[in-house]
C-alpha cells in the first residue's frame, strides 16, 4: 500500500497536467478533495436541516397560525399557511436524521478523518483512495434519496428518527411510513455502506500508513478520536443495517420480525410473533455508539485547537487516550438507556444505569483535563479556540443532566419530553456541532490555502454561542414540568398553556441563531475565492499538516515524507527559543522526550 | 406574520454586521505585522472580556429559569406513594449539578480571560500531574456509586410489584388516538384478550374473549378513575403502534407495545380535589386562567368564542410518537375517595351487557 502511495508522488509531475475536471473535482482520489467533497455536501444537509428546525420551532411558538414561510416551503402541506400536523412531525423527523447523520457523522468525521489522517500521520493519501472515493460517492447518492423523500406524495418518512415500528412499517398508521419511509431505509441502507467503507479505510491507514517514527503514543488525539470512532463504526452500524433489513422485509414482504397482534383500521394483520422492542435494541446498539461517533472527533479537534491556541501540551495526553478508549468500550453496552420503560425487564434497566453512569468518569476527566490546558497558558482567542471553549461549556452543561436521565430512576419522569431534548442537542449536538466549527475555522487554510475571516468568526461564534444556550436552557424546565416531545401543538389542553410564552422565547432564540448562521456560510464559500491567502502555518501548531505546502498536491509531500521525532504537543517546551516545536524536528542534544 | 417580520428584521441586522465587518478590516489592513484571519492581542483581549461576560450570562439564565420557571416542574408536589423518593433523588442530583456546573463553567470562562493571550508572554509547559488526574477521577467515581445506589434501590422499590397487598388491576389500551381503560370487575381479574377477537360490529372494541368467564364482568371506560390509598397495577396494552402510557404527577410512564403486555404499579394518595387546594396547584391554574383570559380577548376580537375557564384533572398523556394526532391523545384521570370511587364504577356498564348481538 504504502508503495503505491509513494509511487503517486514520484510520478506527480507527470500526473499534474494530466488530471481532468472529471478527475480532479468531481471522481477524486485526492483525500483532501474528498474531504472538501464531505464538508460542501454536509453544509447544504445542514442548512436543509436547519431550516426544518427553524419551521418547526416557528410551529411549536405560534401554533396553527398561518405564516408565509410555510406556504412558500411545505407547498401542499401547508394549506393557507398552517403547518400540518403530519409535515410537522416529518420535519421533526427528518431534521434529526440528516442532522444526526449526515451533517456530524459523514459531515464531520467523513470531512476531518479524510483531511487529517494522512496529513498528521505522515501519509501520501489513504490506503485505498479508490475506495475512498466510493465512500463518497455513496454517501452523495444517499444524500440525494434522502432529499428526494422530502417530495414524494405521501409525504416523508415521519415517525422520529428513531423509526421504530409498528409506526414506521404500517402506511396505513401514518402516511410517511409508505414510499417516504421505503426511502429513508434505503438512503440509510447506503449510507451505512458509505460509513463502512470510510471507517475501514481510517483504521487501516492509522495503523499501517503512519510514517517513520510516528509511533501510536505520538499521535495527535484528533487521530486517536478518528481511529476510535471508526472502530466503533465499524462494530455498530452494521446492527442498524441489520436493523433496517429486517424492517424492509416486515414493511415489504409479510415477516414478522418486529410486528405483532396489530388491529389497525377496521381490520386485523397477519402480524404473529414480533415484537417492536427487539427493534428498538438493534436501533440504539447502533444509536448510541452513535453520539459518540458524533462526539469523539469533535474531542479529538478541541483538544488539538486547545492545545494549539493554549500554546501548551495537553494536559494528560495519556489519560485523554484513556479516556476515548473507556468511553468507546462503555459506549457499546449502555444502549438500554433509552428503553428503560419499553416493558425491557427492570433487572436490565438496573444493569444499564450502572454502565451509563460510568460513562460520567472518562466525561469528567477530559472534562478538567480540558480546563487545565487553558490553566497558565498563552491563550490565542482565534474564532477556533471560541469555538473549543464553547465546546467544553455545552459539553459540560449538556452532559451533566445525563446522570439524570441515565437514572432510570428518574428517568420515568422525564423519558422523551423536552428535557432529553435539551440534554441531547447540547451535550452532542450544539457541542459536536461547535467542534466542527472549530475544526473548520482551524484547518480551512489547510482545505482551501486562504484565511476565514477572523472578524466575521467573532460575530458568528458569539451570536450562535449565546443563542444555544437560548433555546436549550429554557427547554429543560419545560421538559421538567411534563411537556411531551413531538407535538404538534401544546395548546390542545389548557394543562400546558403557561409554558407557551417560554416556547416563544426559544423559537426567538432558535430563529436568530439559525439566521446567523448565514454570516457563517457568506464567510465559508466567499472566503474560497477572496479570503486572504494562508501562511503555510498559520497557527504556529507542532502537528505534520502545516509542514506541507499551501498548494495542494498528490502526495502531500514534495519529496521525501517527513520523519517524526517528538509527540503533537511540544508548546512553550523549556530550552527552546520558540514557543512551538513541530514533530518532525530532531530532539536537541541532551533534550529528553517528555514522559507524558 | 410576526415570524415573517422577525426574519426581514434579522436579515437587516445581518447586512449591518456585515457592514461594520468590513469596516473593521479595512481599519486593521494597514497593520502589517498582522497575519490576516489570526487574532491579535487586542482580539485576545476583547474575547477575554467577552468570556467573562458569557460566564455572566450562562449565570443569569441559569437564575432566571429557576426563579421564573423553577416552579413549572414538577419536582415536589407529587400525587402518588413513590413520588417523593423520585422527588428526592431529582433534588440532590439538581444540586450536584447546580454545584458542579457553577464551578467548572466559572474556571473554564475565567481562564480563558485570565490566560488570554499577550506577545511575548510563554506558557507553562505543564504536561500531565498524576495527582491531579487522580484526584478527579476518583472524586466523581464517589459521587456516583452514591447516585447509583439510591438511584437503583428507588428504582428497585418502584418497579417491583408486590401482588400481595391486592392491588386493583386495571388494563390501559392504547389505539391511534385515545385510551381506553379496563377494570376487572368484581373479581379483580382481567378476562383474555387478544386484538384478534375485536368484533366491531358487536361492539367488542378491545378484543376480549367472549368466553372467559373473568371477562363477563370486566368494565370498560374512557375516563380512569382511581380510588385514592389503594395500590394499583396496570396492565398496558396496545392495538396498533407504540404509545406510552405518561401519568406525569404520578411519577409514572410505560410504553403500550403492540404484542405483549407490559406493567407498572404505583399508590395514588392525593385525590384530585385535593390537589387542586393545594397552594402550588391554586398558583398554578391561576396563572393559567389568566393566561386563557388574554388569549380569549384576541379569540373575541376575531369573533371567536372565548376559551374555557381551566380547572385542573390529572391527564394520561401519549409519550411516545404515534402518528398525526399524537399530540391529542390524552385521557382524564380522577382519583377519589372509595365511595366516590364505588359509586361511580356501579354506574359503569359491565363488559356482558355491552355487547350488542
Amino acid at each position: 500500500m504504502s508503495a503505491h502511495a509513494d509511487n503517486h508522488a514520484h510520478d506527480d509531475h507527470g500526473h499534474h497536467h494530466k488530471e481532468t475536471f472529471v478527475t480532479k473535482y468531481i471522481f477524486s482520489q485526492d483525500h483532501k478533495m474528498i474531504a472538501k467533497q464531505y464538508l460542501i455536501t454536509g453544509t447544504i444537509m445542514g442548512v436543509i436541516g436547519v431550516l426544518m428546525s427553524m419551521m418547526f420551532r416557528m410551529q411549536i411558538a405560534w401554533p396553527e397560525e398561518p405564516n408565509v414561510l410555510f406556504e412558500a416551503l411545505l407547498g401542499k402541506w401547508a394549506p393557507d399557511g398552517v403547518m400540518d400536523a403530519d409535515i410537522y412531525l416529518a420535519l421533526v423527523t427528518i431534521h434529526g436524521t440528516i442532522m444526526v447523520f449526515f451533517v456530524l457523522t459523514a459531515g464531520l468525521s467523513g470531512t476531518f478523518s479524510n483531511l487529517l489522517i494522512p496529513l498528521q500521520i505522515g501519509a501520501r493519501d489513504m490506503a485505498s483512495g479508490f475506495l475512498n472515493m466510493v465512500s463518497y460517492w455513496l454517501f452523495f447518492v444517499s444524500s440525494v434519496i434522502m432529499v428526494i423523500s422530502l417530495f414524494v406524495e405521501a409525504g416523508p418518512a415521519a415517525a422520529g428518527w428513531t423509526i421504530y415500528p409498528p409506526l414506521s412499517a404500517l402506511p396505513m398508521a401514518q402516511g410517511g411510513s409508505g414510499m417516504g419511509m421505503t426511502l429513508w431505509l434505503v438512503s440509510m441502507a447506503i449510507f451505512i455502506a458509505s460509513s463502512l467503507l470510510g471507517s475501514l479505510n481510517y483504521i487501516v491507514t492509522v495503523i499501517n500508513l503512519r510514517t517513520k517514527g510516528m509511533s501510536m503514543t505520538r499521535l495527535p488525539l484528533t487521530i486517536w478520536a478518528f481511529f476510535v470512532t471508526a472502530i466503533i463504526g465499524v462494530v455498530s452500524f452494521p446492527v442498524l443495517l441489520s436493523a433496517a433489513l429486517l424492517l424492509i422485509m416486515d414493511r415489504s414482504f409479510g415477516t414478522s420480525f418486529f410486528l405483532s397482534d396489530i388491529f389497525i383500521q377496521g381490520e386485523v394483520l397477519h402480524y404473529q410473533g414480533g415484537s417492536p422492542v427487539l427493534f428498538e435494541h438493534l436501533f440504539w446498539f447502533l444509536g448510541h455508539p452513535e453520539v459518540y461517533i458524533v462526539i469523539l472527533p469533535a474531542m479529538g479537534l478541541v483538544s488539538e485547537i486547545m492545545a494549539s491556541n493554549s500554546r501548551k501540551p495537553i494536559f494528560g495526553y495519556r489519560a485523554m487516550i484513556a479516556s476515548i478508549l473507556a468511553i468507546a468500550f462503555l459506549s457499546t453496552i449502555v444502549w438500554g438507556h433509552h428503553m428503560f420503560i419499553s416493558g425491557m425487564n427492570p433487572f436490565l434497566g438496573s444493569v444499564f444505569t450502572f454502565t451509563t453512569l460510568l460513562i460520567a468518569i472518562p466525561s469528567a476527566v477530559k472534562a478538567f483535563n480540558w480546563i487545565t490546558t487553558l490553566w497558565k497558558g498563552n491563550l490565542q482567542l482565534n474564532p477556533a479556540m471560541l469555538f473549543s471553549i464553547g465546546f467544553v461549556s455545552t459539553f459540560i452543561t449538556g452532559g451533566l443532566t445525563g446522570i439524570i436521565l441515565g437514572d432510570s430512576a428518574l428517568d420515568i419522569n422525564v423519558h422523551d419530553t423536552y428535557f432529553v431534548v435539551a440534554h441531547f442537542h447540547l451535550v452532542m449536538g450544539i457541542s459536536a456541532l461547535y467542534g466542527m466549527f472549530a475544526g473548520i475555522y482551524h484547518w480551512y487554510p489547510r482545505m482551501f490555502g486562504r484565511m476565514l475571516n477572523k472578524n466575521l468568526g467573532y460575530i458568528h461564534f458569539w451570536v450562535t454561542a449565546v443563542c444555544a444556550y437560548g433555546v436549550f436552557f429554557p427547554m429543560h424546565f419545560i421538559g421538567m414540568a411534563g411537556l411531551p416531545r413531538r407535538y404538534y401543538t401544546n395548546s390542545n389542553f389548557p394543562l400546558f398553556d403557561d409554558l407557551a410564552n417560554v416556547n416563544v422565547i426559544i423559537t426567538i432564540f432558535a430563529l436568530v441563531g439559525g439566521v446567523v448562521q448565514i454570516v457563517y456560510l457568506y464567510n465559508f464559500f466567499g472566503s474560497i475565492f477572496y479570503g486572504k491567502k494562508s501562511v503555510q502555518n498559520p497557527w504556529k501548531s507542532t502537528t505534520l499538516e502545516w509542514t506541507a505546502p499551501v498548494e495542494h498536491m498528490h502526495g502531500n509531500w514534495p519529496g521525501e515524507i517527513p520523519h517524526v521525532h517528538r509527540w503533537a504537543y511540544d508548546y512553550s517546551k523549556p530550552g527552546h527559543d520558540v514557543d512551538f516545536v513541530p514533530q518532525n524536528i530532531p530532539l536537541k542534544d541532551g533534550e529528553e522526550e517528555l514522559q507524558h | 406574520m410576526t415570524a415573517l417580520l422577525t426574519i426581514i428584521v434579522l436579515v437587516f441586522i445581518l447586512v449591518a454586521i456585515w457592514q461594520m465587518v468590513k469596516i473593521f478590516d479595512l481599519a486593521q489592513a494597514k497593520n502589517e505585522n498582522v497575519i490576516a484571519g489570526v487574532a491579535t492581542d487586542k482580539d485576545n483581549t476583547l474575547n477575554g472580556y467577552l468570556m467573562m461576560g458569557f460566564l455572566a450570562f450562562i449565570y443569569i439564565i441559569t437564575i432566571v429559569s429557576f426563579v421564573k420557571w423553577g416552579d413549572l416542574p414538577l419536582m415536589s408536589n407529587s400525587a402518588s406513594e413513590h413520588g417523593p423518593t423520585i422527588d428526592n433523588l431529582m433534588v440532590i442530583s439538581m444540586a450536584i449539578i447546580f454545584f458542579v456546573q457553577t464551578i467548572t463553567q466559572f474556571l473554564l470562562h475565567y481562564f480563558a480571560y485570565k490566560y488570554r493571550g499577550e506577545k511575548g508572554k510563554k506558557a507553562l509547559f505543564f504536561a500531565d500531574n498524576n495527582k491531579l488526574e487522580a484526584i478527579w477521577t476518583i472524586i466523581p467515581v464517589i459521587v456516583l456509586a452514591g447516585l447509583i445506589i439510591y438511584g437503583l434501590s428507588t428504582w428497585i422499590n418502584i418497579m417491583g410489584v408486590d401482588e400481595s397487598d391486592d392491588p386493583l388491576i386495571v388494563e390501559l389500551y392504547a389505539q391511534q388516538f385515545n385510551w381506553k381503560a379496563r377494570y376487572g370487575g368484581a373479581d379483580n381479574t382481567l378476562g383474555k384478550a387478544n386484538v384478534r377477537l375485536i368484533d366491531i360490529d358487536r361492539a367488542n372494541i378491545l378484543g376480549l374473549d367472549e368466553s372467559d368467564p373473568n371477562a363477563q364482568d370486566d368494565i370498560i371506560t374512557t375516563e380512569l378513575h382511581l380510588p385514592v390509598g389503594r395500590p394499583v397495577l396496570f396492565k398496558m396494552r396496545s392495538q396498533d403502534v407504540l404509545h406510552s402510557a405518561y401519568m406525569p404527577h404520578f411519577r409514572a410512564q410505560m410504553n403500550c407495545v403492540p404484542g405483549m403486555i407490559t406493567q407498572f404499579g404505583f399508590t395514588p394518595t392525593v385525590t384530585t380535589a385535593e390537589m387542586r387546594e393545594t397552594p402550588q396547584m391554586v398558583e398554578k391554574v391561576q396563572n393559567i386562567n389568566n393566561i386563557r383570559v388574554e388569549n380569549s380577548k384576541k379569540l373575541v376580537a376575531k369573533g371567536e368564542d372565548p376559551l374555557e375557564r381551566y380547572e385542573f384533572d390529572y391527564l394520561l398523556l401519549c409519550n411516545k410518537i404515534c402518528g398525526k394526532s399524537h399530540y391529542n391523545m390524552q385521557m382524564k384521570i380522577v382519583v377519589e375517595t372509595q365511595e366516590e370511587y364505588d359509586a361511580w364504577i356501579a354506574e359503569q356498564k359491565e363488559f356482558k351487557n355491552s355487547l350488542v348481538n
